[in-house]
């Protein structure tokens, strides 16, 4: 059991201050954080910004120095794994968010694609061209653009060459932060469909953060929602969105704009309710740092953060 | 019959690139009454935001045609410091990045201040604190004697956009445009400033032109919708009528790509091809043909034009009448699988 484990994880970057730039403080991004992620399943993350969700995707693939906690994949500890050909480093891939930053502008797709190959697989020239040439065409592109640049693709495009960078190694999970944000809803569907189909294609599991609601109801499996560096909710799709128990995360669901614009009066009476109940039971959700309490479950799936005593 | 505040008429805005001219927007007419929202949708480079810098005369180099009047009054091709008496008192615009939009050299107060001082030279220091104190409440922004005299840095995402608000409605004005005033929000911040938008247009007696490709804000907030592609209005009807029988096959297909908060869906729609640039806009004929190769060539126009189908509701081009979602079966074979 458990692919991916991650136990009380915490990241804390220092706060430098005074004349000699010593560490005054700390801001706590992710405040003890523990979930796990089940094989062939999505994950999703959500949290609006600066709740601690990016840095805990970061933190897993070792993109920022974990302070405190544990992370297993696979049952093996790969907390603080510093070794850059470790296999870690092949079976977890990441897509990164914005596909205009993220591919470098002067390089030809076929060495953006080639670049995780030449680290970890010894192939001669021709080899690799010929799994690019694949991989290009698993992600739908044409297999003659492997010397064309970023630049010469759409949005939509370029996110799937970013897809085919981290399906090279054949990895086993794929930390997918906010991989559509960027892009029209058009290019967005594009992009959520072929993630899917891949999924069943190559068993793969994704860890799929993102702040909007709508694009993790439709994605994930499973959902764990942040607020200031801790989790407040746990939970299938269904019982995050249909049967939400912590104030938090009422809150989040009813500000989610209906598309029935007959239901305006109604939304607007239902989000002033759950706004009051907000203000009022906000203490007893949240301890006097204004943080999370721990999860406690309250079914086999759901978990919520409550008060030690009901 | 409601008070219009602005007429558009046939506008078409060009820009040059290199020694040709191309227009982003093309034959764009429309109107916005008083105490009224109207949505204007689209994805990017749709020219949303080129109709929408055109009204407030932002473009400097752009060739523009046609005509807009503001009530009853032309304003396009009128001298700057003529534009410049109407814009930011009669017409105020909320942009959608809230930290280009704010300089970050001035002081809060004296941001939101400049739009008081330019337009109402009759308000003392004073006085005009007092106003800008009275502004920053009104957009929800808490301890606004302290947030006066803070810099823009200071502030968050939403506060700023708060702040951007403030100033764009400092003088009333009776037409607000809003260009994606919530994209850079997280949904609890938007569904707030929303509401301030809501209780604006109330209050004021305000004409919203809100652009937006988030369908979801649109349900919320407008009362009409005009959809847009390749710099022409495909689509415009009454809110209801657009979310309940969407006739364009553009605004069809874009309803289907949407991942859904409410309903669960396997798979989403994806439109077939790309956005064409500029040069390549095809100028003749229906621009959405390109995207839907199976419907056949016989069911579009030669010269697409806006069909009234109902009152109030119109549609460009006659192949709505023969548009269908393609390989259906397939789609189903697809839902029977998952």
């Amino acid at each position: 059991m458990g692919f991916l484990k991650v136990e009380d994880l915490k990241v804390h970057f220092p706060i430098k201050g005074g004349i000699f730039g010593r560490t005054v403080d700390h801001v706590k991004a992710v405040d003890g954080v523990s979930f796990s992620l089940e094989k062939g399943k999505t994950y999703g993350l959500v949290g609006e910004s600066g709740s601690g969700k990016s840095t805990t995707g970061r933190a897993i693939i070792g993109l920022n120095h974990i302070t405190g906690g544990n992370v297993f994949f696979e049952d093996k500890e790969i907390t603080g794994v510093r070794k850059a050909k470790s296999d870690i480093r092949k079976d977890i891939q990441m897509i990164f968010q914005d596909p205009y930053s993220s591919l470098n502008p002067k390089k030809r797709v076929l060495d953006i694609v080639a670049e995780p190959l030449r680290n970890f697989e010894n192939l001669s020239r021709k080899e690799e061209r010929v799994r690019v040439q694949e991989l290009l065409e698993l992600v739908g592109l044409s297999p003659e653009s492997i010397l064309k640049y970023p630049h010469e693709f759409s949005g939509g495009q370029r996110q799937r060459i970013g897809v085919a960078r981290a399906v090279a190694l054949k990895p086993k999970l794929i930390i997918a932060d906010e991989p559509v944000s960027a892009l029209d809803v058009s290019v967005q569907a594009q992009v959520l469909n072929f993630m899917n189909e891949i999924q069943k294609e190559l068993d793969l599991t994704y860890m799929f953060i993102s702040h909007d609601l709508g694009v993790i109801k439709h994605m994930c499996d499973q959902i764990g929602i942040m607020y200031k560096g801790r989790f407040v909710e746990e939970g299938t799709a269904t019982e995050i969105f249909e049967n939400p128990q912590h104030i938090y995360t009422k809150r989040l669901v009813a500000a989610i704009p209906d598309i029935d614009p007959r239901k305006r009066e109604e939304m607007k009476k239902f989000r002033a309710e759950v706004n009051t109940e907000y203000e009022q039971a906000y203490n007893d959700y949240f301890n006097e740092e204004g943080l999370a309490y721990s999860l406690k479950p309250i079914s086999e799936t759901h978990l919520v953060a409550l008060p030690e005593k009901g | 019959m409601a008070e219009k505040l602005l007429e558009i008429k046939n506008l078409k805005t060009s820009f040059r690139i290199k020694d040709d001219y191309f227009a982003a927007v093309d034959d764009v007419s429309l109107t916005v009454n008083k105490n009224e929202v109207l949505a204007i949708v689209g994805e990017s480079g749709c020219g949303k935001s080129a109709l929408a810098f055109s009204i407030m005369g932002l473009h400097t180099r752009a060739k523009m045609e046609g005509n807009i009047s503001f009530k009853g009054e032309n304003i396009v091709g009128i001298s700057p410091s003529k534009l410049n008496k109407l814009r930011g008192k009669n017409m105020g615009m909320i942009f959608q990045d809230p930290l280009t939009a704010l300089n970050p050299l001035m002081e809060i107060g004296d941001q939101i201040g400049e739009a008081l001082l330019l337009h109402n030279k009759e308000l003392s220091k004073t006085q005009r604190k007092e106003k800008v104190i009275k502004l920053l409440n009104k957009v929800g922004i808490p301890r606004p004697e302290y947030v006066y005299e803070q810099f823009p840095h200071e502030l968050s995402g939403g506060m700023r956009q708060r702040v951007v608000i403030a100033t764009a409605i400092a003088n009333e004005p009776e037409l607000l445009i809003a260009d994606e005033p919530t994209t850079a929000l997280d949904v609890t911040i938007q569904s707030q400033i929303l509401d301030l938008i809501k209780d604006l247009k109330e209050d004021m007696d305000s004409g919203i032109v809100l652009i937006t490709h988030d369908l979801g804000v649109v349900a919320e907030m407008a009362d009409r919708v005009a959809v847009m592609y390749a710099g022409q209005i495909v689509e415009i009807a009454d809110v209801t009528t657009l979310f309940e029988e969407p006739l364009h096959p553009y605004t069809r297909s874009l309803f289907n790509s949407v991942p859904n908060a409410k309903e669960a869906q396997d798979r989403l729609h994806v439109i077939q091809g790309i956005v064409p640039s500029l040069q390549n806009l095809p100028r003749i004929g229906c621009r959405f043909a390109p995207r839907m190769p199976w419907i056949d060539g016989e069911a579009h126009e030669e010269h697409p034009e806006m069909h009234e189908v109902k009152p109030g509701h119109y549609v460009r081009c006659s192949c709505y009448k023969h548009f269908h979602f393609p390989e259906e079966s397939k789609e189903e074979e697809h839902h029977g699988v998952s």
